[in-house]
């Protein structure tokens, strides 16, 4: 129990007392604490069992690069894994459990573990688990490891995306962050200034000194104010930049609702900005390093700027009796800042053997100082204990300090993450024993501690210049860092000295990777797993570079630092998604008779991004029945079809006809005003791309049919060709898919129906045959009509202005309600157009379908002129006489419909091997009464009447190849 | 995220656009008839498959689908992503030899 809370001090509100359960346990802190310097002040020491040894861990940092106390935060659907104790702003009621330890983090029964932990090293697992197969052993170790558990439930929050566009984006609003953003922002540019923390001011939130001779709080009101004052400037807090991308693009994460009571949360939970930014001010700061020695995870070790944080910030000392282990100057100002709350100091260790002039200082306030001296090795079992210290080269002199609370201040390391991700390279500064941001790739410049500008009047005087677009005057090093321990390979104490809390790596991990001949830090990090737990290392990177760097006899330069990559800190994925999830994700296009044939009983199902009705299902009809009865309707009377998805392309001008000429492998020019004809489209390797009709409206406008769902690529493939291939041709391209309502009366009594209805077209077949096109009114609207059918029947396919879809249905529906017209879906047009043999695109041809292979040979040779992907028809390949072709199939085994994906396979085949082809589309036929289907086979053509065998779903079938006209094979019915 | 500036709508985000690919290849001739000796196999596999794939400035083809809906090309350094020119169909590179 070290830490507690001081009785005065502190930004806390200790007039809002707030309950809290950690646990099983109830506590109390306040308004203004995180989690973690609540969890502190209730003198919990044990936040958390590490990764892989379950050892118990206390509290290291007091921001966000916290690698020990990670949670579970709230239950149910609300339930967040892996959240840091330092970045959870209390509430009142907030529910907490720490991560991989069981019953509790005190008493972790896995804890046996970390006795065995010298004969675990580094990719123990890898190299024991591995007869018969890791695959074995993982889902046990993982269940041993691991931390938090993502909810089961759908996540109940929402979120939502933001573009932005700005002159500067200053990241972070420590000092250098206030002075950047007002010095920008007196220029009259447009600036966002984006803070993680709750409060503005970072580093000033516990700052004891003085800065511009103000007190730092006095400083940053003065700051905010006169940001207030700026209209062109907005300030976004709880808002994370977590992302540099290209051409200076920022991705930020705002937290909206996440520091409220559940049950008081409304409105987005997060929001996910994408910020475009002229240029931007990284003013990250820096993250304090920890010092290597043996047992330096033990609860009570903590970072010496994280003790200073809760001290001053929140109230809380860390602990009774504190010893500050250091290699440079900020122990020291640790030391003092600490003097005036309440949370004494007694000494300070030192490696250097000339320290710097705050000595006295500190020395004056009565804390033993104690100069050239490391800590080797702190002692204690579930908390700090005692600190054993050893002049350095001098071994054997050891002095054992008792104390609760032991401070590490090993140095800086500025947060150079958005940087390196922007593209910018970074340099190793021996001084600082640090990696310093060097050459910038993007408009983006980093200031105070995160450039290595570690002094408060400095770093604002960075600021301050970068604001205006100027060089800062050169900065001299103030305090550079001392020696600090060294391990020799293979000393015990080295696995015993923690880099990576979080993924529970030690230098001795290191020396073993070394040792295995891995040299480069990419490989180290993935064999060790160091810096890769989901604080990605910001406190046990660079010591690991430096033990790598050590063992090789290169300096950390020469070694370098692994990618930084997004995101710095994890972003939830509901945040990414926005509101792109459930029907938002792929909004779906209606039909404009949907509500019609809703009421009609129509069973909806997403067909290519549309909503469309599969079939019409009546009172005690199931699907088959209903498919069954529609086709049988179609074929005997009168249906109607919702065809509006049905792509319409407008093409138009002096060229049109030469253009389409090269798009079809049909003939276009020879095509007369008024008619229609059935045409396919390839893409330039020859493969079949598309088909439809497409009609002849004037002598130099057409319009292009094509397959439901298709319409967008094709107009954009025809954009394509014009833009950069024929710029010359005069062609106008419209997608105008969505501008005409398509009606398909099909049958028998179709020209009756339509008559019926209202049209000055003249509709008998001499006036308008089949594959013609006619213009007029239909129930006294413009109407463009084509006597077009795929279902094998007499057929109009009726295009009236989209607004008028639905009125035109329910007049078809009227004016053939005495001949018992019925609505039919797609399923019910499937089933017929297999029946005809007519070819669906997708379904009937694959990725390598060349039209050879399905029948249009003869079109291709007869046409005169190039087209696109006619070369490509012409390679060896394509001329090879083994080719898939599309054939009909007899089922000749007296069974049901076989499934589309059966293999044809040789008759006398008795095992399923190899494959002649497979099973395209299939039906049962209505009209027929027996079961068809079409597939690709091998030499198909030449095949035609030859029994096979298909494996169909791990059984045998019978079929016999056949023409795929099953029905009606002269096609006299569509000319009745 | 690139930003592109197209010439039509100014600088946009990527998203808007779809890339096409490198730019300048020329298509062989249109083929007068059915027969394949104007463009031999070698010729028309070089047109259909074969790209530069530099590291350093590559010139490609870029589509305003969420736009205007105009092709234009783009010198993009594949390294750094940064734009050097944007400049329309049919036109050499800014800076190049004619």
């Amino acid at each position: 129990m070290s830490g507690w809370r001081l009785p005065v001090g502190g930004r806390i509100d200790r007039s809002r007392p707030m309950a809290f359960r950690w646990g099983g346990r109830s506590l109390t802190g306040f308004a203004g604490d995180t989690l973690a310097s609540a969890l502190l002040a209730n003198g919990v020491d044990i936040v958390g069992r590490s990764f892989k040894y379950h050892r118990p861990r206390g509290l290291l940092a007091a921001a966000i690069e916290e690698p020990n106390g990670i949670v579970q935060l709230e239950e149910g659907a609300h339930t967040i894994p892996n959240l840091k104790t330092t970045q959870i702003e209390l509430y009142e009621g907030l529910a907490a459990t720490p991560v991989n330890a069981w019953p509790s983090a005190e008493w972790d029964l896995l804890g046996v573990i970390s006795l065995f932990k010298r004969f675990i090293p580094a990719a123990f697992y890898y190299k024991t688990f591995t007869w018969p197969h890791w695959q074995w052993f993982e889902p046990m170790i993982r269940k041993a490891a691991g931390l938090g558990r993502a909810p089961a439930e759908r996540d109940p929050d929402r979120y939502e995306h933001r573009f932005a566009h700005v002159d500067t984006l200053v990241v972070g609003s420590g000092a250098a962050g206030l002075a950047a953003a007002i010095s920008a922002g007196q220029r009259g540019e447009r600036v966002l200034l984006v803070e993680m923390d709750a409060e503005l001011g970072g580093g000033l939130l516990a700052e004891p000194g003085l800065v511009e001779g103000l007190s730092a709080e006095a400083w940053r009101q003065e700051s905010l104010e006169a940001l207030a004052g700026m209209a062109n400037v907005t300030i976004l807090p709880r808002t994370m930049a977590f992302g540099f991308y290209d051409h200076a693009l920022v991705a930020l994460a705002e937290r909206l609702s996440d520091h409220l009571p559940v049950p008081e949360r409304t409105g987005p939970r997060q929001r996910l900005w994408k910020v475009r930014c002229g240029r931007a001010i990284m003013a990250t700061g820096a993250f304090e390093r920890p010092l290597a020695f043996a047992g330096n995870d033990l609860p009570g070790v903590m970072l010496a700027n994280a003790a200073q944080t809760y001290a001053l910030r929140y109230g809380v000392a860390s602990g009774r009796r504190i010893v500050v282990v250091t290699n440079n100057d900020s122990g020291y100002q640790c030391a003092l800042a600490l003097a005036h709350t309440g949370a004494q100091v007694c000494a300070v260790i030192d490696s250097r053997a000339e320290p710097g002039g705050l000595i006295e200082k500190v020395q004056a306030l009565g804390i033993q100082v104690h100069t050239d001296q490391v800590p080797i090795r702190a002692k204690g079992r579930r908390a700090v204990r005692a600190i054993v210290v050893e002049p350095i080269g001098a071994k054997g002199q050891q002095q054992s300090i008792p104390c609760d609370a032991v401070l590490m201040a090993g140095g800086w390391n500025p947060a150079v993450h958005l940087h390196s991700q922007s593209g910018g390279r970074l340099a190793f500064d021996t001084e600082r024993q640090a990696f310093l941001p060097s050459e910038r790739a993007q408009a983006s410049v980093n200031v105070g501690a995160a450039a290595g500008i570690f002094e408060l009047g400095d770093a604002i005087v960075s600021a301050r210049a970068a604001g205006q677009e100027e060089t800062p005057p050169p900065v001299p090093v103030i305090s550079s860092c001392g020696p600090k321990l060294t391990y020799s390979d293979g000393d015990p104490a080295a696995g015993k000295a923690w880099l990576d809390l979080q993924n529970d790596v030690t230098v001795g991990d290191v020396q073993l990777a070394v040792r295995e001949n891995f040299r480069s830090v990419e490989h180290v990090k993935r064999y060790t797993t160091l810096g890769m737990a989901s604080d990605q290392g910001k406190t046990s990177n660079v010591a690991g570079i430096a033990a790598i760097a050590e063992l090789l006899g290169k300096s950390p330069g020469e070694i370098g630092t692994t990618k930084f990559r997004p995101p710095f800190d994890p972003v939830p994925i509901g945040a990414f998604a926005g509101c792109a999830v459930g029907d938002a994700l792929m909004p779906l296009a209606h039909t404009p008779s949907e509500a019609a044939a809703l009421q009609a009983g129509g069973i909806f199902e997403n067909y290519g991004g549309w909503s469309r009705a599969a079939y019409f299902a009546r009172t005690g009809e199931d699907e088959h029945s209903a498919i069954h009865r529609e086709v049988l309707t179609v074929r005997g009377t009168v249906g109607l079809f919702d065809a509006s998805p049905l792509g319409k392309i407008e093409v138009k001008g002096l060229d049109a006809a030469e253009f389409l000429d090269r798009m079809y492998i049909n003939q276009v020019k020879t095509l007369k005003v008024g008619h229609c004809r059935y045409g396919l489209m390839l893409n330039e390797n020859g493969v079949v791309f598309d088909d439809g009709v497409f009609a002849r409206i004037t002598d130099d406008c057409f319009l292009v049919g094509t397959t439901s769902g298709h319409a967008a690529a094709i107009a954009e493939s025809f954009e394509e060709w014009l833009q950069c291939e024929w710029p010359h041709l005069k062609v106008l391209v419209e997608n105008v898919t969505t501008g005409w309502a398509v009606m398909n009366v099909a049958g028998p009594m179709a020209r009756a129906v339509l008559a019926a209805v209202g049209t000055d077209i003249d509709l008998s077949p001499e006036a308008f045959p089949h594959m013609t096109f006619r213009a007029g009114e239909v129930c006294g609207v413009p109407a463009r009509i084509q006597r077009v059918s795929f279902s094998g029947e007499l057929s109009y396919e009726i295009a009236v202005p989209w607004g008028y879809g639905s009125a035109l249905w329910d007049a078809l529906m009227q004016a053939g309600a005495e001949r018992c017209i019925a609505p039919f879906g797609i399923e019910a047009l499937m089933a017929m157009r297999i029946e005809k043999g007519f070819l669906h695109v997708g379904s009937d041809t694959d990725g390598m379908t060349l039209p050879q292979d399905i029948g249009f040979g003869a079109i291709v040779a007869k046409k005169v002129g190039d087209f696109v992907g006619r070369r490509s028809t012409m390679r060896p390949d394509g001329l090879r006489s083994d080719r898939h072709q599309l054939v009909g199939l007899e089922i000749t085994d007296f069974g049901g419909a076989v499934n589309a994906g059966a293999h044809v396979l040789p008759a006398e085949a008795r095992e399923a091997k190899g494959t002649d082809g497979y099973v395209t589309s299939s039906v049962l036929s209505p009209t027929l009464g027996r079961p068809i289907a079409m597939a690709l086979v091998r030499q198909g053509q030449a095949r035609i009447g030859q029994s096979v065998h298909l494996w169909d779903m791990g059984m045998w079938r019978e079929a016999r190849i056949a023409d795929p006209r099953f029905y009606d094979p002269q096609s006299q019915r569509v000319n009745g | 995220m690139l930003l592109i500036d197209c010439p039509f709508c100014g600088p946009r985000a990527e998203i808007e656009f779809r890339c096409g690919g490198e730019s300048h290849i020329q298509r062989p001739g249109l083929l007068s008839d059915a027969s394949n000796s104007a463009v031999g196999d070698e010729a028309w596999a070089d047109y259909l498959f074969y790209r530069q794939n530099p590291k350093g400035e590559h010139r490609e083809r870029w589509y305003h689908a969420a736009g205007c809906r105009r092709w234009f090309n783009v010198a993009r350094d594949t390294i750094t992503h940064r734009i050097r020119a944007v400049y329309p169909m049919g036109s050499p590179c800014p800076g190049d030899q004619p």
